[in-house]
């Protein structure tokens, strides 16, 4: 699909679907000025070719009291013949602990978020299943100590600055 | 014992004559209200892009405190010039056919000035902007209102135009997108305008500042016909289409003689636009596009929202194409704009503008502008159906 391009009308849909997961198709077409039958049809093209991988919500899990603790681990690796990166983010990621995956450019290659009960738990996590693997060169872990912003949403109040009721 | 006065002896005969702003009085009713939603609001409910701000927060840092060439930043000129060039393929000259205002406000005031003689008709299509009759008046001009209709979309027609042409007429004072009715008028319609207006001799003045705000299908700039630049005074600015309306920063392209004479009162008036404002221009016109479109598309959803919304609810309003307002019909109510925006106000505690605010041609319409959050336009549409229910 994205190969084929996006007209206006899908960008809508996927701005209006990432900035509310709940919104409704009814109200998506309201929106979009599209009939709910191609809101329904486009929307379900875009869940089986993934485009649209799934419908998540956003938690503040600090003010929710939870307890886990995030640390972001960059990775320096080795290949092995004949094998991608893929194969070792394949047995990375298979570990629930790790949130996230990421290939970057620059010093270190491989980017993970991991969560845990504590900081001791990361670190053994980290030091008996990540270091530990063959292909792991080198790791370094930066515990998280406060999220600011998650995915485009602040997790602090705004400053609001109001306007004039009626202006011309 | 020295003589006492009255002060409001002393005021020009050219300003007792201009009526006071009915915009004002809606004001101080919505501000004796608490809790009001309003749809009265004419700018961007968005805070400028922060990538804006920032760039004036490090031009202060850096002291860039002077005044600037009265012209406004030459680097501020060429960026302007390159954007007209790419979107409406009209080259400007960045030295002399380019002048920064603060404001189109200040803009439409100096075109004015400059091409009127006492006497000299100006031809206001309305429902119109509020200040377009004022500033007519205030230069000595004569406003002569023409009355664009709902069935034509308020498109101006070239019949309309050419009826109100006298020998007098000097120029006409074009708004496309719209405020209020959010009308557009496409490059064929305006084509038709174009014939008129070169076959009566007279000048344009394109006030273009909601030119970014097209949904379906891009803006055509006047002065992107065949002959017109020569005929144009374009007046556009950054407060829409960048949520900038604080900085007070715009600017007006037309031929060097006209922009010589605007220039002319800008430096003995104005002097230049604020420097900060300038910069900030700078960095909208550079870096700014990708987050203006984002905001036009939302403006695009509410658009829709609204548009249904009202219609559903009964209030006939047509499609509009730009700007961010919806201008509904409320003659089926049997109240008058005035009474159904009043009652509005006091019994459902929303706030929308009369039409007749913006001319006699906007009677029995309601201009409610959808720059504020999809939320508010949902509560101010289900107490709007409310409202109407009782009636």
């Amino acid at each position: 699909m994205g190969l084929l391009g996006m007209d206006e009308g899908t960008r809508h849909i996927l701005e209006c679907l990432e900035e509310d997961a709940r919104l409704s198709h009814e109200k998506i077409a309201t929106l979009t000025g599209l009939s709910v039958d191609e809101v329904n049809k486009r929307i379900k093209e875009m869940e089986d070719s993934g485009v649209i991988r799934r419908y998540k919500t956003i938690v503040d899990w600090d003010l929710a009291g939870d307890e886990n603790v995030y640390a972001i681990i960059e990775l320096k690796v080795t290949l092995e013949r004949n094998l991608g990166y893929q194969n070792l983010v394949n047995r990375l990621s298979k570990f629930p602990e790790v949130r996230s995956a990421r290939l970057l450019s620059g010093q270190y290659d491989l980017s993970l978020t991991v969560c845990g009960k504590s900081m001791k738990e990361v670190a053994f996590f980290v030091a008996e299943k990540i270091s530990t693997l063959e292909q792991v060169q080198h790791t370094a872990t930066h515990f998280v100590l406060k999220t600011y912003k998650e995915d485009g949403i602040f997790l602090y109040e705004q400053e609001h600055t109001g306007r004039l009721v009626v202006t011309p | 014992m020295r003589n006492g006065c009255n002060p409001s002896d002393f005021i020009s005969g050219v300003i007792q004559k201009v009526p006071p702003s009915g915009i004002r009085r809606y004001f101080d009713l919505a501000s004796e209200i608490d809790d009001v939603i309003s749809l009265g609001v004419g700018e961007p409910d968005f805070v400028t892009p922060w990538h804006i701000r920032e760039a004036c927060i490090h031009s202060l840092e850096c002291g860039e405190t002077s005044y600037t060439s009265n012209y406004g930043m030459i680097e501020l000129r060429e960026e302007l010039s390159n954007y007209h060039s790419s979107a409406y393929g009209v080259s400007y000259d960045s030295n002399s056919e380019i002048l920064v205002t603060s404001g189109v406000s200040e803009g439409l005031d100096l075109a004015i000035r400059a091409i009127t003689n006492p006497g000299d008709e100006i031809i206001i299509p309305q429902p119109c902007y509020v200040a377009y009759v004022p500033a007519v008046m205030f230069s000595g001009g004569v406003p002569v209102m023409v009355t664009t209709k709902m069935e034509n979309n308020f498109k101006l027609t070239p019949e309309e135009l050419e009826a109100a042409i006298t020998p007098r007429t000097k120029a006409v004072l074009m708004n496309y997108p719209n405020n209020p009715t959010g009308a557009t008028m496409g490059k064929a319609d305006l084509e038709a305008i174009a014939d008129i207006v070169s076959e009566h001799d007279i000048m344009v003045i394109s006030d273009e500042v909601y030119d970014c705000l097209t949904y379906n299908g891009g803006h055509s700039s006047f002065s992107s016909l065949d002959g017109m630049k020569e005929r144009t005074i374009l007046l556009n600015g950054f407060s829409k289409a960048y949520a900038m309306t604080g900085f007070r920063l715009a600017y007006a392209m037309a031929p060097p003689e006209i922009i010589a004479a605007m220039m002319l009162i800008h430096q003995y008036s104005m002097l230049c636009a604020p420097v900060t404002a300038q910069v900030g221009a700078i960095e909208a016109l550079k870096n700014g596009m990708h987050e203006m479109k984002s905001m036009v598309r939302d403006y695009d959803r509410r658009r829709h929202l609204i548009v249904s919304g009202l219609n559903k609810i009964g209030l006939d309003c047509f499609e509009p194409k730009g700007a961010f307002y919806v201008f509904p019909s409320v003659s089926n109510t049997g109240l008058s704009s005035e009474a159904f925006a009043e009652r509005l106000l006091n019994e459902q505690k929303v706030v929308t503008i009369p039409g007749n605010i913006f001319g006699d041609a906007g009677n029995g319409f309601l201009r409610c502008s959808y720059a504020t959050s999809r939320e508010e336009i949902e509560e101010a549409l289900s107490r709007i159906e409310i409202f109407v229910n009782k009636l």
